[in-house]
């Protein structure tokens, strides 16, 4: 969408204006986008003011537009708003951090995860092996990398995938409005009242779990929390004036919601998608945990502690609290980065 | 104030129907479709035909999901081909277990997450305030597996303090006084508990800190004390009711990863077993049952609500 816009072609379209001003009402919310938003804002500056001449009508109506945009105006840079908040950048680092150790570190740290030895098998960190090995004497540091690329990828799949369910499906409802939307909520409302992890529980001894199937099981029991709050957002934004301009000027409602209220709920939905990244990590560590994860020889953080709990009264600390500590790092990583970007996006809301 | 009552009735009975529907939905979605599913596979043809009886299957849709739904409200939960036991029977068995679990830990999660919450928001942005976000942070992180198995790690292997299995004996009398056995489970889950709402009551609390009526009552001469029990704690425990009621299939999550990491036979218990097992009446009833609980718990957290708040209650809703 932000190509259609930066491209001069884009701006013959019917509203041009309003289009700068829903690129400034969405760049004011951090979004992954937002340079080229502001990209293609400034490009539009200086390429509706020759076109824009020529005609009288929208003349006017840039410098109409011109006006809502100031009134919603970038005040804060998304990019300095996260590194404003002390919480975003320690969420950002710590992150950073856990890619680092995760995908850098099995490329220094080599060691084969797939030789059964039990010979070697719970044995403490020593030399050899910083952090020991588990029951069947693979390297418990080794399996911690690898186990982590499955969590965070699978986690970041799934927190990404249920955020575009979920605000899909919140944007229609509060856009359309009206029974449309009642009965939306209410499937959403029957659904959340199911706890989650027996939803999941359920479809997992469905389908046979594979990483892919995870990412699917895992949104499709998470996105309703996203709907709640996008349809939260549609509705009011469904009222401002450049969304009623468009209608008003023969605009659809499929274009309205498509090039105008998702792209301006896009902060809300940043702020969702960390959020939902670090619910879908426990998720899947929990599901690991339960025995409906991956299959072996394939591990993760959840799997690991299943195999150290086996275990537990031999006191094997290393099988279980590495890997536990790793997922409470990754899971409050997301959170803040997600906290942080809200109090940058949206002061007010502080409750999840 | 009625008229809310009874939008709010209609809207959850609205709810319901859209538990059972979903929950028949899983069943279209299952292997073989629901008659493979109800028989977990192992159907011979009498078992089928009665089945078929039972349930209306091979009817369009509709009428076998209103046939379904008719033995559900007749308390035919179905019956467990992997257990040998109906579906009811093992729910009656795994309540208790799991009531007693629950409740005991939302109470001390409760007990400990309203004072925190309003100490934090009375010292926002103080030392006290940070340390205790970053820990309800940490809290929120922490999967409640490895949460218990620290406990255990500690207090069952290490100094045998605890024990590291969970109470089993059954009723919720035998499960309560066995606290020796219950201390950790409980414990562990009061943690979750505790980590959820303290955030709640903080940011409720900080919001009505900043209301008119606080500085009223301040400047009419009530003690500092007296301000925030009188008027802070009750406008702030006003919106955590309703996230109470909403909180109850989180809860009920926290309780399945604790029931299985403590060998607690109760519902999250139940519903593991039958997970791996492929047992789907077991979790099909189950879901149907805790969805229905949940429904229920939110409608009364917001009767509650209403009850509550004064400015609801006397019809400015």
């Amino acid at each position: 969408m932000t190509g259609k816009h930066a491209a001069p072609s884009g701006r013959s379209a019917r509203t041009p204006g309003l289009a700068r001003a829903r690129h400034n009402g969405h760049a004011d919310r951090s979004c992954p986008d937002r340079q080229a938003g502001q990209a293609g804002q400034a490009a539009g500056a200086g390429a509706a003011g020759p076109s824009g001449r020529g005609n009288g009508g929208q003349a006017v109506r840039d410098r109409r537009a011109a006006r809502l945009s100031r009134a919603a105006a970038v005040r804060v840079s998304p990019a300095a708003a996260v590194l404003a908040s002390p919480m975003a950048t320690a969420g950002l680092v710590l992150i950073a951090a856990m890619v680092a150790f995760c995908f850098g570190g099995r490329l220094v740290y080599h060691g084969d995860l797939t030789r059964v030895n039990l010979l070697l098998g719970n044995r403490p960190p020593g030399a050899g092996h910083p952090l020991g090995t588990d029951a069947n004497g693979i390297d418990v540091l080794g399996s911690l990398m690898a186990g982590g690329q499955l969590s965070l990828e699978v986690g970041s799949a799934a927190g990404l995938l249920a955020a575009m369910i979920g605000s899909a499906w919140g944007a229609v409802a509060g856009y359309v409005g009206g029974a449309v939307d009642a009965i939306m909520m209410r499937v959403v409302d029957a659904a959340v009242a199911i706890p989650a992890l027996a939803a999941l529980l359920l479809l997992s001894a469905i389908y046979t779990p594979s990483p892919a199937v995870l990412v699917l099981v895992i949104a499709a029991t998470s996105w309703l929390s996203t709907a709640h709050l996008v349809r939260g957002a549609a509705l009011t934004l469904r009222t401002r004036e450049y969304v009623q301009a468009v209608r008003l000027m023969g605009g659809g409602r499929a274009r309205a919601i498509v090039r105008h209220i998702a792209p301006n709920a896009l902060g809300v939905i940043t702020v969702n998608v960390t959020l939902q990244v670090a619910d879908a990590i426990l998720a899947l560590a929990t599901l690991s945990y339960l025995g409906l994860g991956v299959r072996p020889p394939a591990t993760d953080w959840g799997d690991m502690i299943a195999g150290g709990i086996r275990y537990i009264y031999d006191g094997y600390w290393w099988e279980i609290y590495p890997a536990g500590i790793a997922i409470i790092v990754a899971v409050v990583a997301f959170n803040l980065l997600g906290d942080g970007l809200r109090d940058a996006v949206d002061p007010p809301s502080r409750i999840r | 104030m009625t008229s809310y009552i009874v939008r709010r009735l209609l809207q959850a009975a609205a709810v319901l129907v859209g538990v059972s529907v979903l929950v028949f939905g899983f069943l279209w979605l299952l292997p073989g479709g629901p008659r493979h599913a109800i028989l977990s596979g192992t159907g011979s043809g009498t078992q089928l035909a009665q089945l078929r009886r039972d349930y209306g299957l091979g009817n369009p849709a509709v009428l076998e999901y209103l046939s379904w739904l008719g033995q559900v409200v007749h308390g035919n939960l179905g019956y467990s081909y992997v257990e040998n036991a109906s579906v009811g029977s093992l729910l009656a068995a795994s309540l208790p277990r799991t009531l007693a679990l629950t409740v005991t830990a939302a109470a001390i999660g409760m007990a400990v997450a309203i004072p925190a919450g309003l100490v934090q928001a009375v010292r926002r942005d103080t030392v006290t305030d940070r340390v205790a976000r970053g820990l309800s942070y940490i809290g929120y992180g922490m999967p409640s597996f490895f949460l218990g198995s620290i406990l255990i790690l500690i207090f069952a292997v290490r100094w045998h303090w605890f024990g590291a299995e969970g109470p089993q004996s059954p009723g919720i009398a035998g499960v309560l006084g066995d606290w020796r056995d219950l201390t950790l489970p409980v414990l562990t889950l009061a943690v979750v508990t505790t980590a959820i709402f303290s955030r709640y009551v903080r940011s409720a609390a900080i919001d009505s800190l900043g209301h008119d009526y606080v500085r009223t009552a301040r400047a009419l001469g009530e003690g500092r004390l007296r301000v925030l029990t009188r008027h802070v704690l009750r406008n702030s425990l006003v919106p955590v009711i309703t996230l109470a009621g909403l909180s109850i299939p989180r809860i009920l999550t926290g309780a399945l990863v604790v029931e299985s990491l403590f060998n607690i036979q109760g519902m999250g218990w139940r519903l593991w077993q039958a997970a791996q097992k492929h047992d789907f009446p077991v979790l099909l009833g189950f879901i149907l049952v805790i969805g229905a609980g949940a429904v229920i718990g939110s409608l009364l957290a917001d009767i509650g609500y209403v009850l509550a708040d004064p400015r609801v209650r006397h019809g400015r809703s």
